[in-house]
């Protein structure tokens, strides 16, 4: 080969995008021929969307070796839920839902009031879907950039048969080696990702032309500006009494539960759009949209122990 | 960052009195990689324990356990991107199981930055660094000589430093090192030339990162393909599509090369290069792709693809460098997991010819190995692997050792 193609592919053709692809792809294939019964969390947010376009290069042109599977809190966003449907639809794929209100009404979910925020109450859920179908590896879309409890967690992570993650005993991870190994009634969650940010995560959907919900984009909604930020107003969230709402142009960096996630305000109409405003912005994902990760330093690592993604 | 940006992953090696932490805070903010709720959040923290300045490592120290007792337990993930790079940084706590951590984030690196103190110079931690970093094969190596401010940014002191280190180093047959002396704390030759050292006229740290050559890192002549996984559509449309999934760990391919399965030793050719992105002629490392050969042969996960000059070596048994990680030691009456590439198979431990002293590098008898202990090592595999020396490629050359009872992963081995 001359010389001059092999500069051009490996210096320039082969893009820090194309390495973290490529990394991803492996990840998912290891888990594929390891593990015995596996399942990839699907939620119809940007990082499960950037998941499904990685599913799609490493099994393609055959269908996914395992279920798309969603723990609906049913207090998502309408928008992200109905294109979470029209997604798994599009690509012919199984999609197992499994809604927190089952837990409710089983009881393992008891609930201070209905406007509560759900999020921490996904790990039963997500436990007892993991028992139901007797899953021995979950693939998420989280990210060590997201969360600095996060930084330290493995690709491949061990979790006891209660679900918890041990931070202090994790196994060492080496090269791309990955010890998929369970016990019967332990399991491992998996996450491709690891590696990538926000800024990646764009990137890519800007790269792959990736189709998101609507929300992501600037678009005008009614707001109350509250001390940890903007809250969007839905039957959930209500002004209370002094707070005044207000229409803003904002979108969302992050869309989780809808009574504690909070949009960004912004004129971004698209990813190339959103890229700008990411290289420039000052404020972390989560530390700008997520009311639940500001109650403490260890919020996350407390709801990891419990068995939350 | 664009498009065309290059991922470069490196780990930095010294403990916290070196600089370590301010070294990376500064490389991170001068990066506009430190947000602003970050560095509220750890200024607060900072204040709250008494000191003057903003502690960087509080960054990198994710833990309830690390914050409360101030100690960083685990290696530590962190990102920034420069428009001419993205960069994965390996951050390992400095003391405790240290050999075990840095081996952990080494084996992944392209680069690894050790940090001397100019006042200090080679110590006996700055040895066992470049020790464990020629032991994992890492490529390239930068000898930050940091707090040039202490020593009055004498070209002397630099000088003397990096002789005695270039010395050492060539010892272990190390080649690619470039010193440089910096102050972390005053940002000299990190990302900015700074004032203070106009006698240098080398590069500075973060050009460096930014510009290092990194696409033969890889073995790039003999082409390694271990199969991952099997894609049988059995559709209509892909009735007969059998698709051999995996990543290129070394070389390339290009469509009609002949390959030769191993451990089988049959041959074909390939006829299809798939990706979801479309067939292509030509595929490279670290490309992950499927292949459709030529001929139907009986194949499975754990089987490699190969082809080029050097074939690896097909064997069940073969000397090794293993470092053990797990607190329960290795007994050599039992067995154990071996997986290596993709394949998973038992083994055993016939004997240890020599544990090293990372301290010294002197080599005594062990009967045993602990944690942290780097040892060379005899195995016996129930089924022949496919590999190469570590030296020439890291991807067939490694290998991870599973204790069956308890799924831990207990040791790393490079095969000599």
């Amino acid at each position: 080969m001359e010389l001059a193609e092999k500069e051009r592919m490996t210096a320039h053709t082969f893009t820090h995008l194309d390495a973290l692809e490529s990394e991803s792809i492996h990840i998912m294939r290891e888990v594929a021929a390891e593990c015995k019964n596996p399942a990839l969390l699907f939620s119809g947010g940007k990082d499960s969307i950037v998941m499904l376009r990685l599913a799609e290069k490493a099994f393609r042109p055959a269908k996914f070796p395992f279920p798309l599977v969603h723990i609906d809190t049913e207090h998502n966003f309408p928008e992200v839920i109905s294109f979470r449907d029209k997604r798994a639809v599009e690509l012919g794929e199984r999609l197992i839902v499994r809604s927190l209100e089952d837990s409710i009404r089983k009881g393992t979910v008891v609930l201070k009031s209905a406007t509560q925020s759900r999020n921490v109450f996904q790990s039963v859920t997500l436990l007892e879907t993991i028992a139901e179908f007797g899953f021995d590896a979950c693939m998420g879309g989280a990210r060590r950039d997201e969360e600095k409890s996060r930084a330290k967690e493995r690709i491949f992570s061990f979790r006891d048969e209660f679900g918890q993650w041990d931070p202090k005993n994790q196994r060492p991870e080496l090269w791309d080696i990955y010890n998929t190994r369970v016990h019967a009634g332990e399991n491992i969650r998996v996450f491709p990702i690891s590696n990538w940010t926000e800024m990646d995560i764009w990137q890519y959907i800007e790269r792959e032309r990736l189709e998101i919900p609507d929300i992501y984009f600037a678009h005008e909604r009614e707001v109350i500006q509250r001390p940890g930020g903007l809250m969007p107003v839905s039957e959930l969230v209500q002004p209370q009494p002094g707070e005044k709402v207000v229409r803003k142009t904002v979108r969302f960096r992050t869309v989780g539960d809808i009574t504690c996630t909070c949009p960004v305000e912004s004129n971004a109409k698209n990813a190339l759009e959103i890229i700008a405003e990411t290289a420039i912005t000052r404020i972390t994902e989560r530390g700008a949209t997520r009311m639940d990760d500001q109650t403490s330093d260890a919020s996350m690592e407390l709801r990891k122990k419990e068995g939350y993604f | 960052m664009s498009s065309t940006t290059q991922l470069l992953r490196f780990i930095t090696a010294g403990s916290v009195d070196d600089g370590k932490s301010t070294l990376i805070g500064r490389l991170l903010h001068d990066s506009k990689s430190i947000f602003e709720d970050q560095f509220s959040a750890i200024s607060k923290t900072s204040a709250k324990r008494g000191m003057a300045t903003v502690d960087f490592s509080l960054l990198t120290d994710g833990l309830q356990a690390e914050r409360e007792q101030g100690i960083t337990i685990d290696v530590a993930y962190r990102y920034f991107a420069t428009p001419r790079r993205k960069f994965i940084i390996g951050d390992t706590p400095g003391h405790e199981q240290y050999t075990r951590n840095m081996v952990t984030a080494a084996s992944t690196a392209n680069l690894v930055v050790i940090l001397v103190d100019a006042r200090k110079g080679v110590l006996v931690q700055t040895r066992r660094h470049t020790y464990l970093a020629s032991l994992v094969g890492i490529p390239h190596i930068v000898l930050a000589v940091n707090k040039m401010d202490m020593v009055d940014y004498s070209q002397a002191r630099f000088s003397e430093i990096c002789a005695e280190y270039l010395k050492f180093a060539a010892q272990l047959g190390l080649t690619d090192i470039t010193c440089i002396p910096l102050s972390a704390l005053v940002g000299d030759m990190l990302v900015e030339r700074g004032d203070n050292l106009d006698w240098y006229q080398g590069t500075t740290l973060m050009n460096l990162l930014e510009n290092i050559v990194i696409d033969y890192d890889v073995n790039t002549t003999d082409f390694r393909y271990p199969v991952q996984w099997v894609c049988r559509p059995q559709t209509e449309e892909y009735h007969d599509f059998r698709g051999f999934m995996g990543r290129i760990e070394a070389g390339e391919i290009a469509v009609g090369d002949e390959i030769t399965v191993l451990p089988s030793g049959r041959t074909s050719r390939v006829k299809e290069i798939v990706t979801y992105d479309g067939k292509l002629q030509r595929a490279y490392a670290p490309q992950s792709v499927a292949l459709t050969l030529e001929d139907e042969i009986d194949i499975s996960r754990g089987d490699m693809f190969v082809s080029g000059g050097v074939a690896p070596k097909v064997a069940k048994e073969f000397e090794a460098m293993l470092c053990w990680l797990s607190e329960t030691p290795l007994d050599q009456n039992r067995k154990y997991l071996i997986k290596h590439t993709t394949r998973t198979a038992k083994c055993l431990f016939s004997g240890i010819a020599y544990r090293v002293d990372v301290n010294t590098l002197e080599q005594h008898a062990a009967a045993t190995l602990n944690m942290n202990d780097i040892a060379r090592v005899a195995m016996k595999v129930q089924q022949p692997l496919v590999f190469d020396s570590y030296t020439t490629d890291r991807a067939t050359g490694s290998f991870i050792v599973i204790d069956e009872a308890t799924n831990n992963t207990v040791a790393a081995g490079m095969i000599a």
